[in-house]
């Protein structure tokens, strides 16, 4: 490869953006034009060929694997993962970085509640001509919509997050207490744990707006209504009251950890046996594997506890896309590394590293669900979760501006865990500061 | 002035008198005017433009006036926010500056053992950054793990939770006192240092005891001292941030995202993407902080003269 003259490289790059401009415009005229996505594919080659630098902000743990693969196959493209904070932190960091328009990442994390927000503000590069539209079909449904906002693409599906309960069995086999499969077994199993040996919690909570909004979710509640620009926010529906209830019940008892999620002291907790479960996405094996090393051997996973005896109903928690943020300028060699990492070899490399995949083949691929996990103690984990991913509530929606809601969660529904205020209460002045500051921003909210 | 009277006594026109004038000044302020300028005025500028309209996700930006104002002076989670910091300024500030007096009185007054020692220990605390003396103390407010939780262990006391809400604010105020005290302190201990000793002979020789001493002589020579310290640290108050924004991390249901103004702005423009009613509040609180040091400035000189 080194012995080609740069100048014919240069002109190999030259010619693929014109043909690029060309699909472009050509695919603006007729979308069913396969033209344009082989010449979107011959000029990745030439722009990975050309290689540079991209920085890329993320906080999945086996994305580092992936650079390093990457950029063992295209050594002129040079790869910076940084991991600038997890979540509503990623999100300050990254709007920062674009309303000062300097530092912005080529590439960024973002949850799929949190993409319309980013979509709708033009913060994001529509990728539908860089190749993602040529990508229908490969990713399972969920995911695949909710990288879309509009007509437009804004992101390759990373992972997804359908819930289910991993569990410290050492806990539940010292203290002799059953493994919950119904929210009412869940706070009787609280009150067992709790009683049995006072440090142990049967989870820790603080408030987590993605863990209640979830939990609505598989409750088969649907407090956000959104149709374009017209949104209304309803927490007095039946599923959001019956999670409230149940919860209030822990809450009130005292049988939560008042431990904040992904702070030092959660990960001391998941390792040490005193937070005794954790009801997430899928996502978690590859976080429990590198954040609690303490905890190997200890874990299993079992379904998400239901509100019927015998239901299988369930809900995504989180779940991330890679998206190229507007101010980059390297979108090309970005989409490169987005098509890579979540629709290339990437995958199974990820896979292997322990996440959870958005791709239908490997979802179904025996390989995967028949993995046996070590950290899980052999335990065959995908089968819960390839599982779960099949009976996820249909019809939730996200606000087009989640990110600003979750963060104030704490302000509102966080004060029930604090205060005499209950979670009902606390969901209700919620969805009303989330209802003005929609009104502020332009969308016309129902009464 | 003789010159300004000789210009005037010409009574040339001011086109020649404009020509004559010499620019040297210029050059010595002019570094200092360009800087002002552009980190002081010109930001300034911006968040006025800023406050004037409004942006949103949906619909675009607009000219909205002086509605952001109006929504400023309503706003309860605003004045909220500033009603805290008053009470913050109003208890934390005078603990703090009459520990920071007894200090250097203590240290003035040459009695003390190890004075230098001492001195510099008292003045370590505000060495050490916002940041790291925030995390340290959260560390140790723990009731589950921290030094909190320790006693709690060790006792069999039950102490109440210093990061719960209606402590929380005295925690805080804690942590600033024990990262300012030692800067105050300096700031008294400099001011105490110029007092001419001759002063302290004619007490001695008027048979003045210690006590008639710091009443007669040190406390009015360090009145000027006393009043700048305070006007720092009332513009520290209303600037709170650092601390609880750093706590909210181990108390999220505590400390609200509008906790202080500088929070609520902060928020508003971070999370909320509001970055105009965001500059409108950032100006008020500028204001109201001028206001309120300037008001302190002219009672403190007042009672100099």
């Amino acid at each position: 490869m080194t012995v080609i003259p740069r100048t014919l490289m240069r002109g190999v790059a030259l010619a693929g953006a014109a043909t690029l401009a060309l699909a472009a415009c050509s695919s603006g005229a007729d979308e069913a034009d396969d033209g344009g996505g082989d010449a979107a594919a011959g000029d990745t080659a030439s722009v990975l060929e050309e290689g540079g630098d991209l920085l890329v902000w993320a906080w999945e743990p086996t994305l580092e694997q992936v650079v390093e693969d990457f950029e063992a196959e295209h050594p002129n493209v040079d790869v910076e993962l940084a991991n600038v904070g997890t979540g509503n932190d990623a999100y300050t960091a990254l709007q920062n970085a674009i309303a000062a328009g300097s530092g912005v990442p080529d590439v960024a994390q973002i949850e799929y509640f949190a993409l319309p927000q980013f979509a709708i503000g033009e913060s994001l590069t529509e990728l539908s001509d860089l190749g993602a539209a040529d990508l229908e079909g490969t990713y399972t449904p969920g995911p695949w919509s909710a990288v879309h906002q509009g007509e437009g693409i804004y992101g390759l599906p990373m992972d997804s997050g359908p819930m289910a309960l991993f569990y410290n069995t050492e806990v539940f086999e010292r203290l002799r207490v059953a493994v919950p499969t119904t929210w009412d077994e869940y706070v009787e199993a609280a009150r067992a744990l709790h009683a049995a040996d006072p440090e142990v919690y049967i989870t820790s909570d603080t408030g987590d707006a993605g863990f209640t909004t979830s939990m609505i979710w598989q409750a088969g509640g649907k407090p956000y209504a959104v149709d374009g620009t017209d949104v209304a926010i309803d927490f007095t529906d039946e599923g959001s009251t019956k999670f409230a209830e149940l919860w209030q019940q822990l809450v009130d008892e005292d049988l939560v950890s008042p431990v904040s999620g992904w702070s030092d002291e959660w990960y001391q907790g998941l390792g040490d046996g005193t937070i005794a479960t954790l009801t997430i996405g899928a996502w978690m094996p590859a976080n429990l594997e590198s954040g609690v090393e303490a905890g190997a051997g200890k874990w299993r996973v079992a379904p998400m506890p239901q509100w019927e005896a015998g239901a299988s109903a369930t809900a995504e928690n989180g779940g991330s896309s890679l998206t190229i943020p507007a101010a980059s300028e390297k979108a090309e060699l970005a989409y490169a590394f987005l098509e890579y990492a979540n629709a290339g070899d990437g995958v199974q490399t990820r896979l292997d590293g322990g996440a959870f995949p958005a791709t239908v083949a490997e979802l179904e691929s025996e390989e995967f669900v028949g993995k046996e996990f070590e950290y899980f103690g052999g335990q065959k984990v995908n089968e819960v979760l390839a599982q779960s991913a099949q009976d996820v509530v249909e019809g939730w929606q996200y606000l087009p501006f989640q990110v600003y809601a979750n963060s104030i969660f704490n302000d509102t529904v966080g004060q029930a865990y604090v205060s005499d205020l209950t979670l009902a209460e606390g969901l209700a002045d919620w969805a009303e500061a989330s209802s003005t500051y929609g009104a502020d921003q332009g969308f016309t909210m129902a009464d | 002035m003789r010159m300004a009277q000789a210009v005037i006594a010409t009574g040339l026109p001011a086109t020649t008198r404009r020509a004559r004038r010499s620019w040297r000044g210029w050059g010595f302020v002019g570094p200092f005017m360009a800087v002002f300028g552009l980190v002081f005025l010109a930001p300034i500028a911006y968040s006025l433009y800023l406050s004037l309209f409004r942006q949103q996700l949906v619909g675009g930006n607009a000219f909205v006036g002086i509605e952001n104002y109006q929504r400023a002076l309503g706003d309860a989670q605003l004045w909220a926010a500033f009603g805290r910091v008053a009470l913050f300024l109003a208890v934390q500030v005078p603990i703090m500056l009459g520990i920071a007096l007894l200090v250097a009185l203590a240290i003035d007054g040459g009695r003390l053992y190890g004075a230098s020692f001492f001195r510099i220990s008292i003045f370590l605390p505000y060495a050490v950054p916002a940041v790291v003396a925030t995390l340290m103390w959260g560390f140790m407010y723990g009731t589950r793990f921290g030094l909190v939780g320790n006693i709690e262990d060790a006792l069999g006391v039950a102490l109440p939770d210093p990061l719960a809400p209606d402590l929380v604010l005295a925690s805080i105020g804690n942590i600033v006192t024990w990262e300012f005290v030692g800067y105050n302190m300096l700031i008294f201990y400099s001011a105490l240092r110029v007092i001419p000793t001759t002063l302290y002979e004619a007490a001695e020789i008027d048979g003045a005891g210690p006590w008639r001493v710091i009443t007669a002589i040190k406390l009015p020579a360090i009145r000027g001292a006393m009043v700048v310290a305070t006007i720092f640290s009332i513009i520290g108050s209303f600037q709170l941030f650092n601390e609880p924004a750093i706590l909210q991390n181990l108390a999220p249901n505590a400390i609200t995202t509008h906790f202080t103004p500088n929070m609520y702005a902060y928020s508003l423009s971070f999370s909320g993407q509001q970055y105009n009613y965001s500059a409108t509040v950032a100006l008020i609180m500028g204001l109201l902080t001028m206001v309120v040091a300037y008001v302190v400035q002219l009672r403190g000189m007042r009672k100099e003269a």
